[in-house]
């Protein structure tokens, strides 16, 4: 089937446009139905395997909740005595049916409006596919603000169910002083596909950790997560990624400093094996002078599999005194496996200090001589060297995150 | 410690071995019996570190021909980890730094590999800190150390301790230490000096690589082998390491000048 084809019965299958929504929706129908399916033409998505592209919206998004109680079938760890949990269980009206601790509200309508696809839109992506993707087919969103000078620690639990596409739309108001600790976790299933749009404001003088895990585990898992943060003077965004085990997955982070003066922090981890893909298309721009950036993106790649690094930085004539540093770091663990990695970076102003590298190797013989040396078998060794490699990225989760297992997962013959 | 009923510990015959197509070892002949101190010394190149990473199994090492046996087992059939495991231990010359990987961590997983092949109880966290605690104090080395990835950031000495320390926890039969005293000041090598000393076992034994005579002031080598051109060319006592210090290498030169002119 073509894929225009594809796209336009994938349109056909949606529920009519609905609730508050509703303008959203239209939009990004409209978009699906002008643009169709991206092409190989479309440089951001020159590399990505678009017949998997296809299965994705193949998969029926409406979802009853006899599908829920079939198909819902993860345990999880048990949470955090300080940390709120929110699972996005698409059942009936998942995300209004939620307990929030104190100093973490709804939106209301108003607020919602005034503040919704704002921050996405200012990122300027033309094509935006995986946005209207989400706009076409996101019923619902969860909308948040974390007010004034709280300290507030987060988790939000995105499963799969078998067999179904679903979007997820997710808003977060950061207000003024305010820290959020932040953890989000995406849960793949066999023959899923989930689609996300987190947009994220963060006011003056906010402090947001935020750590991202996201697993594939089963068969013909796919994901798509575009992340919009907006960053305002004096404030603090750390981000910290896990992707593994997607058959396909997407994922990307746009960080907008809109006044600059503010600071950002990327560490990124990708692990590819059997045929997946999975990609990260990072956009960040200054929009005001001072601003900081410190990029750090890992892929280890097996296997017959694909790892995709697209780094965008732009720093514009009014952000002077950027200081910005980008570092790509590859592992290739098989001959076939393949990664792709591309800065780009746009600079203006002159008086900026902006950095960048990509590196792409093997394991070391020399480690792995020197701990086979000392009596450890090679399997072990070589997961020991793995480990040492992902550490500059696991390191920087909390430690109750490790209750994930995605450590175990990425590195599958640890020995304890 | 040598008597005349000792084992010996390793024999290696005529050994020729080469990396990168280059054959650096022309026929090594060595014996070592339980309760020796083997130093080698001899010029940079002359095939003293490749001799130590033959031994210990370096995948980039090819064998052209003859044989090593550890306590007469043929060991040129046996994986590097397999070897450590039967107890050859190989002191790096150059300590591999091993970003991520936590010492602690590595050195127990080293530790309870050994155990495993002597038939011992692996040792769990809280066990395998009282013994490395314990061990430590051989090297005198602060115990922060553990607690950092493999070798990382550490200065010459403290790479140097922490081998010496593996040394402890291993507990080898046979320990190749490849040039221990270089980059140490003069307290570092007395410590680690004193290491090797605490260490040694009249059932193991010990080969030093060495430029330097003055490691040999601390640990007294039974056996001094001068290497040249990938052979050893002279076996004396500790004596032949004094000349060597006061004439240098080059009275080694004219010797080996004038058996190629004999020839």
């Amino acid at each position: 089937m073509k894929s225009s084809t594809i796209c336009q019965k994938w349109l056909k299958s949606l529920p009519p446009t609905q609730g508050y929504l509703k303008k959203e929706q239209s939009i990004g129908r409209e978009f699906l139905l002008q643009q169709g399916m991206p092409t190989k033409k479309d440089e951001a998505w020159r590399l990505s395997n678009l017949n998997r592209l296809n299965s994705f919206l193949s998969l029926p998004t409406i979802i009853d909740s006899e599908d829920i109680k079939s198909n819902f079938t993860y345990t999880f760890p048990k949470k955090d005595e300080n940390r709120e949990r929110i699972i996005i269980n698409p059942s009936k009206n998942p995300i209004l049916d939620i307990n929030l601790p104190n100093g973490i509200e709804k939106l209301n309508n108003r607020e919602i409006e005034e503040n919704l696809g704002k921050i996405v839109k200012s990122s300027n992506v033309k094509n935006d596919f995986s946005v209207s993707l989400n706009q076409a087919s996101s019923p619902e969103i969860l909308a948040l603000k974390i007010k004034q000078n709280l300290n507030q620690s987060l988790e939000i639990v995105i499963p799969s169910i078998e067999g179904k596409s679903i979007s997820t739309r997710i808003f977060l108001l950061i207000e003024e002083g305010a820290k959020l600790d932040l953890l989000q976790i995406f849960l793949g299933n066999n023959n899923s596909a989930q689609n996300h749009l987190i947009e994220i404001k963060l006011e003056s003088k906010v402090e947001l950790t935020h750590g991202l895990i996201s697993l594939g585990e089963d068969k013909e898992s796919s994901s798509i997560c575009t992340l919009a943060v907006e960053q305002l003077e004096k404030s603090k965004y750390s981000l910290h990624s896990i992707h593994h085990g997607w058959d396909y997955a997407r994922f990307e982070p746009r960080i907008i400093q809109s006044k600059g003066d503010a600071s950002t922090i990327i560490k990124g981890l990708q692990v590819t094996k059997s045929k997946e893909q999975i990609a990260t298309h990072s956009l960040i721009r200054f929009e005001g002078p001072n601003g900081k950036l410190d990029q750090l993106q890992k892929a280890v790649a097996s296997e017959y599999s694909h790892c995709i690094f697209n780094g965008s930085i732009a720093v514009p004539q009014k952000a002077q005194k950027t200081e910005a540093a980008q570092l790509s770091r590859n592992l290739l663990l098989s001959k076939r496996a393949r990664i792709d990695s591309k800065p780009e970076l746009e600079i203006v102003a002159d008086d900026v200090t902006c950095t960048h590298g990509a590196t792409v190797s093997q394991l070391q013989e020399e480690e792995l001589f020197y701990l086979l040396s000392r009596g450890i078998d090679n399997e072990h060794a070589n997961s020991l060297l793995l480990k040492g490699y992902y550490d500059e990225v696991i390191s920087n989760f909390p430690k109750s995150a490790r209750k994930w297992n995605f450590i175990e997962k990425v590195i599958p013959n640890i020995k304890k | 410690m040598i008597s005349s009923t000792s084992e010996t510990i390793l024999s290696i015959k005529d050994l020729h071995a080469s990396v990168e197509d280059q054959e650096i070892l022309h026929g090594v002949n060595l014996s070592v019996k339980e309760g020796e101190i083997h130093a080698i010394m001899g010029r940079n190149g002359s095939g003293k570190s490749t001799l130590s990473k033959v031994i210990a199994g370096h995948p980039s090492y090819k064998v052209l021909s003859g044989s090593i046996q550890f306590k007469g087992t043929n060991i040129l059939e046996l994986e590097p980890e397999e070897r450590a495991r039967i107890g050859i231990f190989l002191g790096f010359q150059y300590p591999v730094e091993i970003p991520g990987v936590n010492n602690l961590e590595f050195l127990r997983v080293a530790t309870n590999s050994r155990r495993k092949e002597l038939l011992k109880s692996e040792l769990d966290t809280f066990e395998f800190e009282d013994l490395v605690k314990e061990r430590l104090k051989i090297v005198e080395m602060d115990p922060a150390f553990l607690e950092r990835s493999v070798n990382e950031g550490f200065s010459g000495g403290e790479k140097k301790r922490n081998e010496i320390l593996q040394m402890a926890l291993l507990e080898p039969v046979i320990s190749i230490l490849d040039e221990t005293d270089s980059g140490l000041d003069i307290d570092a090598l007395r410590i680690v000096a004193s290491g090797i000393n605490k260490l040694s076992q009249p059932n193991s034994a010990t080969i030093l690589i060495t430029h330097y005579q003055r490691l040999l002031n601390e640990i007294t080598p039974d056996f001094v082998h001068i290497m040249a051109d990938g052979k050893i060319i002279k076996t004396g006592n500790n004596e032949l390491a004094i000349d060597l210090e006061k004439s240098g290498y080059d009275f080694i030169g004219k010797n080996t000048k004038d058996k190629e002119t004999a020839k």
